[in-house]
């Protein structure tokens, strides 16, 4: 397996990893903190270096409606966007999902206005989980990498056909350099291959209809096909997975269990948090304290019984949420959560922490307090209603 | 240009079977713009009466690949398909030569999908665009577009006491479109065949971004005899109304000239949408709707004189 070092950001890495995908088409709008990834990825179909058709369209609705065109006439196709263009593009990513089409999008988290802010938290993608987008998270620019070229198989598998999103923390992972380890350009390309055959709009031996009007005897059919292509994409994923780790020894899962494994004590989240929470968990493990972390990686299909499975011995688990849920309850992670483990016999205690929003710092400290938080909970037996960490309130 | 013999004899790629109102003129622009593209055409409908009754499953009229994705972005969506096929045949995996329609309805086109369409023009993608003009949201039922006429009665602008149905004048699409500097821009009616026909005819020959802005009758919503729907079209250019014109790399031709030009009351008596501006004391509105059809006719022989 060759492969190189490189030092590159998130958003280059993103780039890059379309560059070795080569898609037949991209069409994207610029937005803080995903720009770089269209500029760079239009300097390389300057170059000559994709053989990629780009479309600089006039807004991510566009953006969307395009790639759904491009899809659905058989191209394999790619966009990135943020926050506001995520929002603007939301009519069309349930139509992605709903025709079928295997669309490939790098979305760099970025919190949702007003108040206008350019910073990370996840409230962007999070409105988009029951869109019909498989949804995966990234912890570091290693992983953005890694799962932008399992992306595409994942997607475009005939017993899938959804479109993906992989996303980073803006800022955090966008615009930081990582030194991570790249595939060769053939490798990638042997890896995505040639997208299997679909029915297509540019195939005039078999004309179809794309996009019919469904009405009351066909609409839920259509949809439930939707709910079980997702229900039963978890299984491929992890082939895929596996496939990949063959070729380059990194194996991903749908999560990450940090020192979980005799854990009473445990925090579960998305993103680059993740690599600030190991370390908190470490200073605890050494001073003796049974502490752990679960990192999701696939957020969407949610593979609730493998997390009834890994969190159920678990004396308290702390869910940390970077969007609120603005339910006057909890944030969208906890309700995930929750519901995996309501049918688990040995009902651990949870408690909710919102944090991060607007890309508020998250230090190592902010991680101390929840695990005190869920110390205190089991000392005292009293559970907390949902807490906001690193706020003025 | 074919004969109407020939054109009759073509394989029809918008067939029978939709479910159109009877009199509608959508299904009669659909049925000659695909008559006249004698080649492989892959179609996109933006939401709007053509697309709901053309393609109920699992029914569909279309004999041709089509895509509907939503109402405000046919034009983007058409920009993704023919990209990909420009992709895909420069990789040699596809060797036809294909066209590329959008039909939007004035809704689709004037308002919502106006910023869509003005993206796809101005990127050149080769397609025509096809605006079937109904005048109004007719598949929500009837409401007001900037492509209504004035005084028109919508469910939005209804005629009441004290406000006559709508004020403004309609959007002046073409010059919108003109402004772009793409190759053709052209107007006209499904009641002259060889006119349509033509149009479309060079648009698909025609390198770049095309746009065609026909008059579509709609029995529910202006509404009419059904029987006089393609009579009611040829009536708006005789009273021009709705003068049948293209501009061709920028240079205007007039296609028609009514030998006599009809008052537009001829026009507007035909349809209820109309009726509360010929009972007495709006005769002031039809004057100035007279007025404001005089000065863009004159302003449409200067320009086709001119340039
Ligand atoms: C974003 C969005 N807004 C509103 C609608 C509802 N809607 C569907 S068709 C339509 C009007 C279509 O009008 P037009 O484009 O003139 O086509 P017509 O039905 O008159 O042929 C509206 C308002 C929609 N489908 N999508
Ligand atoms: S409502 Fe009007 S435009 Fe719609 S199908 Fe009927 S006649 Fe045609
Ligand atoms: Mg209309």
């Amino acid at each position: 397996m060759p492969s190189a070092k490189v030092a590159k950001t998130g958003n280059e890495i993103f780039a890059e990893a379309m560059r070795q995908i080569n898609p037949d088409v991209v069409a994207a709008y610029p937005i803080t903190p995903a720009t770089e990834i269209v500029q760079i990825f239009s300097q390389f179909v300057a170059d000559g270096l994709v053989k990629t058709e780009y479309i600089a369209v006039e807004s991510e609705h566009s953006a969307m409606s395009a790639c759904i065109g491009a899809s659905a006439a058989g191209a394999r196709t790619m966009t990135g966007t943020s926050a506001q263009g995520l929002a603007l593009m939301w009519e069309m990513l349930y139509i992605a999902a709903g025709l079928r089409l295997p669309i490939i999008m790098a979305v760099v988290n970025r919190a949702l206005s007003a108040p206008i802010n350019i910073h990370c938290d996840h409230s962007d993608t999070m409105g988009a989980r029951d869109s019909g987008w498989i949804q995966i998270y990234s912890e570091n620019v290693q992983e953005a990498y890694d799962n932008m070229i399992q992306a595409v198989r994942i997607a475009e598998h005939p017993e899938v056909k959804l479109p993906v999103m992989v996303t980073t923390d803006g800022f955090i992972l966008s615009h930081c350099l990582e030194v991570v380890e790249i595939l060769d350009d053939a490798d990638v390309q042997r890896f995505v291959g040639e997208p299997p055959k679909r029915h297509t709009l540019l195939d005039f031996e078999n004309p179809i209809t794309i996009g019919a009007l469904d009405l009351q005897d066909y609409y839920f059919e259509h949809r439930r096909q939707v709910a079980e292509a997702m229900n039963n994409c978890g299984r491929i994923i992890e082939q895929i997975a596996s496939e990949y780790a063959n070729l380059t020894g990194r194996k991903y899962e749908f999560f990450e269990r940090y020192r979980l494994d005799d854990a009473e004590y445990a925090i579960v989240l998305i993103g680059s948090t993740a690599g600030t929470a190991k370390e908190v968990v470490d200073r605890l493990r050494v001073g003796g304290k049974k502490v752990g972390l679960l990192k999701i990686r696939v957020f969407r299909p949610f593979d609730y019984l493998k997390i009834r499975e890994i969190l159920k011995n678990i004396r308290v688990i702390g869910v940390m949420d970077r969007a609120d849920g603005l339910n006057s309850f909890c944030g969208p992670l906890y309700t995930e959560i929750c519901t995996a483990l309501y049918e688990s016999d040995n009902r651990p205690v949870l408690a909710n922490f919102i944090y991060g929003l607007g890309g508020r710092e998250v230090k190592e400290s902010d991680i101390e307090q929840v695990f005190d938080e869920l110390f205190k909970i089991d000392r005292e037996g009293k559970k907390v209603n949902t807490k906001y960490i690193g706020v003025r309130e | 240009m074919p004969s109407i013999k020939e054109l009759a004899k073509r394989k029809e790629k918008f067939v029978s079977g939709h479910r159109l109102c009877p009199g509608c003129g959508a299904g009669v622009v659909a049925r000659l713009v695909m008559l006249a593209i004698d080649k492989p055409v892959v179609v996109g409908c933006a939401t709007g009466c053509l697309e709901v009754s053309s393609t109920i499953f699992p029914y569909t009229s279309w004999d041709t690949p089509f895509i509907h994705s939503a109402f405000e972005n046919v034009a983007a969506t058409i920009s993704g398909v023919e990209s990909a096929y420009k992709a895909l045949k420069k990789q040699g995996k596809i060797d036809k030569d294909i066209v590329f329609v959008a039909f939007g309805g004035d809704g689709g086109t004037y308002d919502i999908g106006l910023q869509s369409l003005s993206g796809a023009a101005e990127r050149g993608h080769r397609m025509l665009y096809v605006c079937y003009n109904n005048q109004a949201y007719m598949n929500t039922g009837i409401q007001r577009s900037s492509a209504t006429p004035k005084g028109a009665s919508t469910t939005t602008s209804p005629a009441g006491k004290v406000i006559p149905g709508k004020i403004q004048f309609s959007k002046d699409i073409m010059s919108i479109m003109i402004a772009h500097r793409i190759p053709y821009v052209a107007q006209t009616i499904p009641g002259r065949w060889n006119d349509i026909v033509n149009k479309v005819e060079k648009a698909i020959n025609t390198d770049g971004f095309s746009f065609i802005n026909v008059l579509s009758p709609c029995r529910l919503g202006w509404p009419h005899k059904p029987e006089l729907a393609m009579e009611i079209t040829r009536l708006a250019v005789d009273t021009c109304f709705w003068p049948l014109y293209e501009v061709i790399d920028g240079k205007y031709k007039l296609n028609y000239k009514p030998k006599e030009k009809k008052p537009i009351t001829e026009w507007l008596k035909i349809q209820a949408r109309f009726a509360h501006l010929l009972k007495p004391g709006n005769e002031h509105i039809v004057e100035e709707i007279q007025k404001e059809i005089d000065r863009r006719w004159e302003d449409l022989l200067r320009k086709c004189e001119t340039s």
